[in-house]
């Protein structure tokens, strides 16, 4: 798409509207990486425009720099066809330019209204401004107690708070940081509703994402980054997933290849990794609370668990590492032993591999060299890195050059390097490839490529379908539904602090496992109860 | 009753000093900052109070130099912190050992000079009523406006669009920062609140309850404040009640030795830091209430590129 | 144009041996600048502080007296520090050791022997653990932060040698003066020719090596730096924070007992009401100046010891007061902590002015209340 030289003929009737905001050259350059070059792109007035591309590919700094957070190193901003500069985000809501985060921008400990009135610079007394976020908020379809404070909200309601508080300012151009990532299918949809009823309004929107159906479904116009620079510019509903993926990513990718359906159809017996009634209070303030979980894993096969993040699948984890100890021991079994009490060291004795979700500052240590991080998930046995106390640095580095080669990890120093100086998909390769080197039975990987690009992402789906096929216990944890498909054998859902039963995943619908994340499991036959409905 | 009019007003005037501390302290952790050199700032106020209503003979220039000095020492230490981003544990200790050295540098020509007391003030007829008149009437003009602070902070904290954003950049210096608030400056001007308040305390000390300057005069209090800070859970009243059950703690210690308690005097001057310690343990023994209430970036270091 | 800083990937390591002696440089110039606005001949004060000192054979074996007890409390508190936990209670382990051992002294008076000395070593070092283990015990059991009781406890550990040398432990034959008796002759440490360099000194060079084999070398020492440096990280690891938590306040704990036990049996040679001139609190300096590793502490140490000797020098020579030392350390570790952030953050300069004038406004103080 070039951008529309505002001419004359611009004003008259039949000609095209003037865009709401026009890109022109932007380029942002950060040591080491251009982040965005020669960036194009304009966007009219009652249209959902979708910026499409992969994890670093450059769409936030370009949505950093409309909003104000960032500036460019060069090219032109127009808003509304004059010449803008947005020093800082006052300055781009003050333009009417309202932007919802990826990762919230809300203060937990305040109060709903208080957050909005924050966001919107707002001084219209706290009683008047409740009274329109009721207002706002129902008329939208987003309905919000404005007094409740925010961490007693679920993650949709939170995203809720944020479009809401954008709504308020009545704001011309809204930007939507991948909006849906942390929705169910259900609640995207009616996110979905709510944005089509602003393009009625005339508002524009902006959609960042990497979700290519609902770009299909939504969007009007996309336009696709790639490494910084726009590579195309195409109507969304003529083109097909594949082709979006393709000129996204830039060459034809590879689907990992799964084994034949030899994987287990019903396991039968007591699995290598079982769960039982797990109970467990939430440590932490804004915690969820684990009620009654059970699942039991079993040797080749993977088990995914879905979910919108913040539904207990943080205090599963640790409960089943070892970093929380949970009351009753036998509500953890590993291989048959109770394992609820014991700490993380031990159950990697008995066989646990973990890979936790957050890779720099629980996986690794920031300013660490990566043959110290290879010391941190050690196990025991012959080839152990300590003995009586003495770590032998001369093996630790060893284990992490054979990590650095066998899984492609790109390290400028080597074993030397800090993890904080590797990209997140290398350094997740380097992790992954660290557990799995431990040749553990179970192996528990956390949005294993989440925020990851998609090279790395391949590599690393076919190093944990691998594993299985060699016969490890895999579970798997995940708030990407593809994700999901490609890789389990079975999928249950967790709401709540509760975890579904699990079902065959070639059996499962979005739709059904849509509704679990819901929480709408009446009991244990939601699957069935669903499956009538369809 | 005499008794109780004397215990009374030696705890309030105990009590103040820790008052002001605290509750600057209070707003310089609400916005997310450690800052553990009140007990350096103090005594730097201590000083300049002292010096300045020496040479002047005017207790309220005296007043302004110990808030100047602390909000100085404060400015160091945001200096080092927010803008050079310095660990605040280790940078705060520096600020007490740095206040420690140059007050008692700065105040050697002081040590044992005489100063008038800032007086009490006497409203005729209502300081005259029995007991009531006394405590309440009765008091040094310091005492009363240790409480008007704290009434004027919880006002700005939780009444004001300005307290709002402040409590904001406390909780989440990232999120107040994606949302366009300038998080540095913000916690500059609250750090410069503490360092003021913390000047007060220590030119109470130096003016009022011990009208002289030695050095090292406020004995532990900066740490006590610190201590009260988190005894209040982050509430700017609940540093007036426990600042008073320090004051009575100070009070018991000398009307023991008074009443001629056979306790040798070491062993009762022990009481206030025994009693921070007891006090410490049982409100941070509940872990959740302490996360709940703390502001939940404190002490972390912001930098805004990331 | 204007100055940004930039995280740093990767820190060379002659940034982080320089800053020391950066920070130490500029403590010099703005130590100069100080005595020249208070009318002292600044080069001639410098002389007097960090010169005059070292160029006597005495004076050189004073500072390895001072260093003693800075060098052994500091490698104690540096392995805390890289665990992150703050024991700024050193001085009143330090006042406990002391107690604990000259009370065996005491209590073994004029009972000669080999064994007495080793016997108040383990007393001493016992005493400052036990204090130790009080904020050990509250921070894990009832999450007290230790930073405020260890510090309240120095009070207390103050009040307490203050109380025994006025009462059950002040010397019968002392005119009432609040001071043990002097401690005889097996209870003294040895001290090297005519100096009072003391056998205390070899302990602590003894140390920094084994602080340094345990910090680089043992696992105890990888898992303190872990949970230091990323505590979610040492808990995925399977490190137990409480466990570190203990270890660095005895193991600090312990050595500030020793080293107030090497003072009163070696310098001081009794108990009395104040056996330490901030000994403790100057090693968190000499920790953080040495950069958490034993080896800079020892330098950091002597430097510190220095500044002790040269303000008793300058005390004499010029006039100034003995209140200047402590106003050295602080602008030490003032300069030390801004020097600091070059090892994390790298300079750039110049930025597209747009982002410089927000970046600008940003940086100016302003009442809290002023929203953007």
């Amino acid at each position: 798409m070039s951008p529309t030289p505002r001419t004359d003929a611009d004003r008259t009737e039949s000609a095209p509207p003037t865009p709401r905001l026009a890109l022109h050259g932007i380029t942002k350059v950060f040591p080491g990486t251009i982040a965005n070059q020669d960036v194009s792109l304009s966007l009219l007035p009652g249209e959902i425009h979708a910026l499409l591309g992969e994890n670093g590919a450059g769409k936030s700094t370009l949505v950093k720099i409309v909003y104000g957070l960032l500036q460019a190193d060069a090219g032109e901003i127009r808003w509304e066809g004059a010449p803008t500069v947005i020093a800082s985000p006052a300055e781009a809501r003050r333009l009417g330019i309202g932007m919802v985060f990826q990762h919230f921008s809300l203060f937990d400990s305040l109060t709903v209204a208080e957050n909005v009135a924050l966001g919107t610079g707002d001084r219209t007394p706290m009683r008047q401004l409740e009274e329109r976020i009721r207002e706002v908020s129902t008329r939208y379809g987003l309905p919000l107690d404005p007094r409740r404070p925010v961490h007693a909200l679920s993650v949709g309601e939170r995203q809720r708070v944020e479009i809401v508080r954008c709504l308020l300012q009545d704001p011309r151009l809204l930007i939507m940081d991948e909006p849906t990532s942390v929705l169910t299918p259900q609640e995207a949809e009616q996110l979905f509703e709510t944005l089509r009823r602003l393009r009625e309004e005339g508002r524009t929107i902006l959609y960042i994402s990497h979700k290519l159906e609902e770009i299909r479904v939504l969007c009007d116009r996309a336009t696709i980054l790639r490494a910084g620079k726009v590579v195309d510019a195409v109507n969304p509903r003529e083109k097909t997933a594949r082709q979006l993926a393709q000129a996204m990513i830039g060459s034809d990718f590879a689907t990992p290849a799964r084994a034949a359906a030899a994987a287990v159809e019903a396991p039968r017996g007591d699995g290598l990794l079982e769960v039982e009634r797990l109970n467990l209070a939430s440590g932490t303030p804004f915690g969820t609370t684990l009620v009654d979980v059970s699942l039991s894993l079993h040797p080749g096969e993977i088990l995914g668990i879905a979910g919108v993040a913040g539904n207990g699948q943080f205090e599963l984890l640790s409960a089943l590492s070892g970093e929380t100890l949970v009351q009753d021991a036998r509500s953890v079994r590993i291989a048959g032993a109770p394992a609820g009490h014991l700490d993380p060291r031990r159950r990697r004795e008995l066989g646990l591999g973990f890979v936790p979700e957050e890779r720099l500052g629980r996986g690794a240590v920031p300013d660490m060299s990566l043959a110290e991080n290879a010391l941190l998930s050690r196990g025991g046995g012959a080839d152990d890195m300590v003995s009586r106390g003495l770590i032998s640095f001369r093996k630790a580095h060893g284990l992490a050059e054979r990590i650095i080669s066998a899984y492609n990890v790109v390290a400028g120093n080597g074993a030397r390097a800090t993890a904080k100086s590797l990209s997140g998909g290398n350094l997740q390769k380097f992790i992954i490839g660290r557990e799995i080197m431990r040749k553990p039975r179970i192996l528990i990987a956390a949005h294993p490529t989440w925020g990851v690009d998609a090279g790395a992402a391949a590599a690393i789906h076919q190093a944990l379908l691998d594993l299985r096929d060699q016969g490890t216990a895999v579970l798997i944890v995940s708030q990407d539904l593809d994700e999901l498909f490609v890789l389990s054998d079975r999928i249950a859902v967790m709401s709540h602090g509760r975890l579904s039963e699990s079902r065959p995943a070639h059996e499962a619908t979005v739709e059904q496992i849509g509704l679990l994340m819901g929480g709408v499991f009446e009991t244990s036959d939601a699957w069935e109860a669903d499956a009538h409905a369809h | 009753m005499d008794q109780f009019v004397n215990f009374m007003v030696i705890m309030l005037g105990a009590a103040t000093p820790l008052i002001f501390a605290a509750v600057g302290e209070l707003v310089t952790e609400k916005s997310g900052v450690l800052n553990l050199g009140v007990e350096g700032m103090m005594l730097m106020g201590a000083v300049a109070a002292f010096a300045t209503t020496l040479t002047t003979g005017s207790p309220v220039l005296g007043l302004i130099a110990a808030m100047a000095a602390g909000v100085m020492m404060s400015m160091i230490f945001g200096l080092l912190t927010l803008t050079l981003l310095a660990n605040q544990v280790a940078t705060g200790l520096a600020l007490t050992i740095f206040g420690i050295g140059l007050s008692s540098f700065v105040g050697q020509d002081f040590v044992g000079k005489p100063v008038q007391a800032v007086a009490a003030v006497d409203l005729g007829p209502l300081t005259a009523i029995p007991v009531i008149g006394p405590i309440v009437f009765g008091q040094n003009p310091l005492v009363y406006l240790a409480l008007a602070v704290v009434a004027g902070v919880a006002w700005f904290l939780y009444r004001t669009r300005a307290g709002l954003i402040l409590r904001a950049v406390g909780e989440s210096h990232h999120a107040a920062h994606a949302i366009g608030y300038p998080v540095i400056a913000i916690r500059y001007g609250a750090v410069a609140f503490g360092g003021a308040m913390a000047g007060l305390g220590g030119a109470y000390l130096s003016l009022a309850y011990t009208p002289m300057w030695v050095e090292n005069m406020t004995a532990g209090r900066g740490w006590i404040a610190l201590a009260l800070v988190v005894f209040a859970t982050w509430r700017p009243w609940r540093v007036v009640a426990g600042a008073w059950l320090f004051g009575g703690v100070t009070i018991l210690q000398l009307h023991a030795q008074g009443a001629g308690i056979a306790v040798p005097s070491q062993l009762m001057n022990m009481l206030p830091y025994l009693a921070t310690i007891v006090v410490l343990v049982v409100i941070s023994r509940d872990a959740t209430r302490i996360r709940m209430n703390a502001p939940a970036s404190i002490g972390k270091v912001f930098h805004p590129e990331r | 144009m204007r100055i940004k800083l930039e995280a740093r990937a990767h820190t060379p390591a002659a940034v982080v041996y320089a800053t020391p002696v950066v920070a130490a440089l500029l403590t010099a110039v703005a130590g100069g600048v100080l005595f020249a606005a208070l009318g002292y001949p600044p080069l001639q004060a410098l002389h007097a502080f960090f010169i005059q000192p070292l160029s006597t054979l005495n004076g050189l074996a004073e500072v390895g007296v001072k260093a003693t007890p800075l060098v052994l409390i500091a490698i104690g508190l540096s392995i805390g520090f890289r665990g992150n936990v703050w024991n700024i209670g050193a001085e009143g382990q330090l006042t406990m050791g002391a107690v604990t051992g000259g009370a065996v002294a005491l209590a073994f008076y004029d009972v000669e022997g080999v064994w007495l000395l080793p016997l108040m070593t383990l007393a001493g070092a016992l005493g400052g653990m036990a204090y130790g283990a009080i904020p050990a015990l509250l921070k894990t059991r009832f999450n007290a932060s230790e930073i405020l009781t260890s510090l309240m406890l120095t009070y207390v550990a103050t009040l307490f040698l203050s109380y025994l040398v006025h009462g059950p432990l002040m010397d019968p034959d002392g005119f009432n003066f609040p001071q043990s008796r002097l401690f005889h002759d097996s209870a003294i440490l040895p001290v090297l020719g005519f100096t009072r360099l003391h056998l205390g000194a070899a302990v602590a060079l003894f140390v920094v090596l084994a602080g340094w084999f345990v910090m680089a070398r043992t696992l105890i020492g990888f898992q303190i730096k872990v949970i230091g440096l990323t505590p979610a990280a040492g808990g995925y690891a399977g490190f137990s924070q409480k466990r570190v938590v203990w270890l660095s306040f005895l193991v600090s704990g312990g050595l500030a007992g020793m080293a107030g036990l090497f003072e009163v049996a070696g310098p001081i040679g009794q108990l009395q009401p104040s056996i330490s001139p901030g000994y403790g609190f100057t090693a968190i300096i000499v920790a953080f100046l040495g950069r958490l590793h034993p080896l800079g502490i020892l330098l950091a140490g002597l430097l510190m010891a220095l500044s002790y000797l040269g303000g008793e020098v300058a005390q004499i020579e010029l006039g100034l007061p003995l209140a200047m030392t402590g106003v050295f350390q602080g602008m030490l570790l003032f300069f030390l902590l801004g020097a600091d952030v070059f090892t994390r953050y790298r300079l750039r300069l110049g930025s597209p002015p747009a982002a410089a004038r927000v970046a600008a406004a940003a940086d100016k103080p302003k009442p809290a209340g002023e929203a953007a």
